[in-house]
């Protein structure tokens, strides 16, 4: 204890997380601490190890394997991902994901923002339309899959009675291999757009009134105060929504396994519902881990991208770093 | 005097343009609003009709014949009892399972001082982003190795811990004051009782919005059971919902599909309206939080 003090005292003892620091730390008062914070880690460190660490590092052998679980795994090296490139429903549900994302997302968070602004005025009831835009966020993909499914049949479906009201003959919608992927992004969308309004919301009530009462002394009009004021100051809960809902498109699945099943003719299989048939209907498991590892990647590539972008538009963004 | 005139009338042809918008604003929100909540108007609407009423055309919005009996069909038709028995155990399990070890961790990372703290800490917040479709397929090779598939272990065990929520935990119990705990610790509590008595009592809106986050997710989860559990007995509610509408002969029984997804729905509906204040502050903290 006493070389504990005096290190402590003497400014050229080693620094913390060296040795010494860490002899220290099994020894004398600190050793409680120590072994406490270990046994606090310890239920959620193995979990950790078990269903996360371990996981990730085996995918990284099973996609170098043809591996059916009826045989042992026959180790293949690089060759799933040369079936890949000539592989035609990979490159179409790869486009897929695409399509998928970058129409559902940009729409979605243009609409939200909207929806934050016109809930970000100081009106009675403002709380109750919020709920009434969030429940579908929080009602379970499947069971609203489901009433979409049914909302959307050509015949009998509650769009085509609507429009035809006005004079419009729908179209077969999910039956359709052109409006398919559409009416996937309709139905994501109208559950999906109260995440990002409730983002943009809390941005927007995050900006200081003083910057808008600055704005109007200098004769800023209504556009200006919305074009230098509350954009710029959005940025950075923009980002966010940005980076978080196109990690989440390229992960969608329940809506597609509902609504289409992928189909008609693989116009709405995305990546992850080719790896899952890949990997629990054909039981390719090496084949669905290396598409795995694909999507992956293209999420990482992406998020990496929106983090180099941001320098340019996110407001503040690079002195958090 | 005239001035003063003119002034007034500017105030009040503001104040007009206001009410004006404050209108226009309402209609905007009224139409998204009726948008928003027409696919569960005519969820519940068409859960009461009977099968003439689903294939009528024109169709009616509220049922001719209000048929009731749709609900005890369909509960009955498809083991939903068992299902609900089985998504409440998995949900509690899970959510009870992360609460504990979330905050344990939270407070060993926020807290206390031991070889190695800052780079689990980091290694966790790098996993975070790793998607579940990447796990999924070396996740389920191992539930087979552990005997575990068409088990419910198979939705509960991989889920106990959460390093979303461990993050979450960790940044609430920095901002804790320390003096209260070094009362604690002079009178001769010991870390665990610290812990439990001053800590989680100071965390409880933290956990509050950790429990609400994950009941909702485990209740609506649906890919990782579909692919773990085959077994009829062991179905969850979204994987029963799922299958039923596939039992379907010549004509969808929409009516008994809508009564189904009624009461599933209802739940998580009731979760969100109770906790709402939380879930709502999960999300904006987490989002800016992560975002800034």
């Amino acid at each position: 204890m006493a070389a504990g003090i005096a290190k402590r005292i003497n400014p050229e003892a080693p620094k913390p997380g060296g040795l010494a620091e860490v002899r220290r730390a099994f020894t004398g008062l600190r050793r409680g601490e120590t072994i406490a914070g270990y046994l606090f880690l310890a239920p959620n460190f193995i979990g950790f190890i078990i269903f996360m660490l371990f996981p990730i590092l085996f995918a990284f052998y099973i996609m170098l394997t043809d591996w059916s679980l009826a045989k042992e795994p026959n180790f293949i090296g690089l060759k799933n991902f040369e079936t890949m490139v000539n592989d035609r429903i990979f490159w179409k549900s790869l486009v897929n994901s695409f399509y998928y994302t970058f129409i559902a997302v940009p729409t979605g968070i243009f609409i939200a923002f909207w929806l934050a602004l016109a809930l970000n005025r100081k009106m009675r009831g403002i709380i109750f339309f919020r709920t009434v835009y969030f429940l579908p966020q929080i009602t379970l993909t499947v069971a609203a899959a489901t009433v979409w499914r049914w909302i959307y049949q050509p015949e009998i479906g509650l769009i085509n009675h609507i429009l035809e009201l006005v004079g419009i003959e729908g179209p077969k919608w999910i039956h359709n291999t052109k409006w398919a992927m559409p009416s996937v992004i309709i139905m994501s969308n109208w559950q999906g757009i109260g995440f990002a309004m409730l983002i943009l919301l809390a941005g927007l009530q995050g900006i200081p009134e003083e910057y808008y009462e600055a704005a109007s002394i200098d004769g800023a009009s209504g556009w200006q105060r919305m074009r230098f004021v509350t954009l710029p100051m959005l940025t950075p809960a923009l980002f966010f929504v940005v980076v978080t809902s196109l990690i989440g498109a390229f992960q969608a699945f329940d809506q597609f396994y509902i609504l289409t099943e992928g189909g008609p003719a693989q116009a709405t299989t995305p990546l992850t519902l080719y790896i899952f048939q890949n990997a629990f209907r054909f039981f390719k498991m090496g084949y669905g881990a290396a598409l795995a590892a694909v999507l992956f990647l293209i999420i990482l590539i992406i998020t990496v991208i929106q983090w180099q972008l941001a320098r340019r538009w996110v407001i503040g963004f690079d002195e958090d770093e | 005097m005239a001035s003063m005139q003119k002034k007034k009338d500017v105030r009040f042809g503001q104040k007009q343009a206001k009410i004006l918008m404050d209108l226009l604003v309402y209609v905007v929100l009224s139409i998204a609003g009726i948008i928003f909540i027409l696919p569960f108007a005519w969820m519940v609407a068409n859960s009461f009709k009977d099968i003439r009423g689903i294939y009528q055309y024109p169709p009616t919005f509220i049922p001719e014949v209000w048929q009731f009996s749709n609900y005890t069909e369909a509960w009955t038709m498809t083991h939903f009892d068992l299902g609900f028995l089985n998504s409440a155990l998995v949900a509690a399990a899970v959510v009870l399972g992360q609460l504990f070890t979330a905050s344990l961790a939270g407070y060993s990372f926020a807290r206390l001082r031991f070889p190695g703290r800052d780079k689990i800490f980091l290694l966790y917040i790098s996993l975070m982003m790793v998607p579940f479709t990447v796990l999924m397929i070396p996740l389920y090779v191992q539930m087979r190795w552990f005997g575990w598939i068409s088990t419910l272990q198979a939705v509960i065990f991989p889920f106990l811990f959460t390093p979303w929520g461990t993050f979450m935990m960790r940044q609430f119990m920095v901002t804790i004051p320390r003096e209260l705990e070094d009362a604690a610790r002079i009178d001769g509590c010991g870390f665990f009782r610290t812990y439990w008595l001053i800590i989680l009592p100071l965390t409880k809106p933290a956990l509050a919005t950790l429990a609400i986050f994950t009941f909702v997710n485990t209740w609506n989860s649906f890919q990782w059971p579909l692919i773990v559990l085959g077994k009829p007995k062991v179905k969850t509610l979204p994987l029963l919902l799922a299958s039923f509408q596939n039992q379907s002969g010549m004509r969808t029984p929409w009516h008994l599909i809508m009564a189904a997804a009624t009461f599933v729905v209802i739940p998580v509906l009731i979760a969100f309206i109770v906790g709402q204040k939380y879930y709502v502050r999960g999300i904006v903290t987490s989002g800016i939080k992560g975002g800034g």
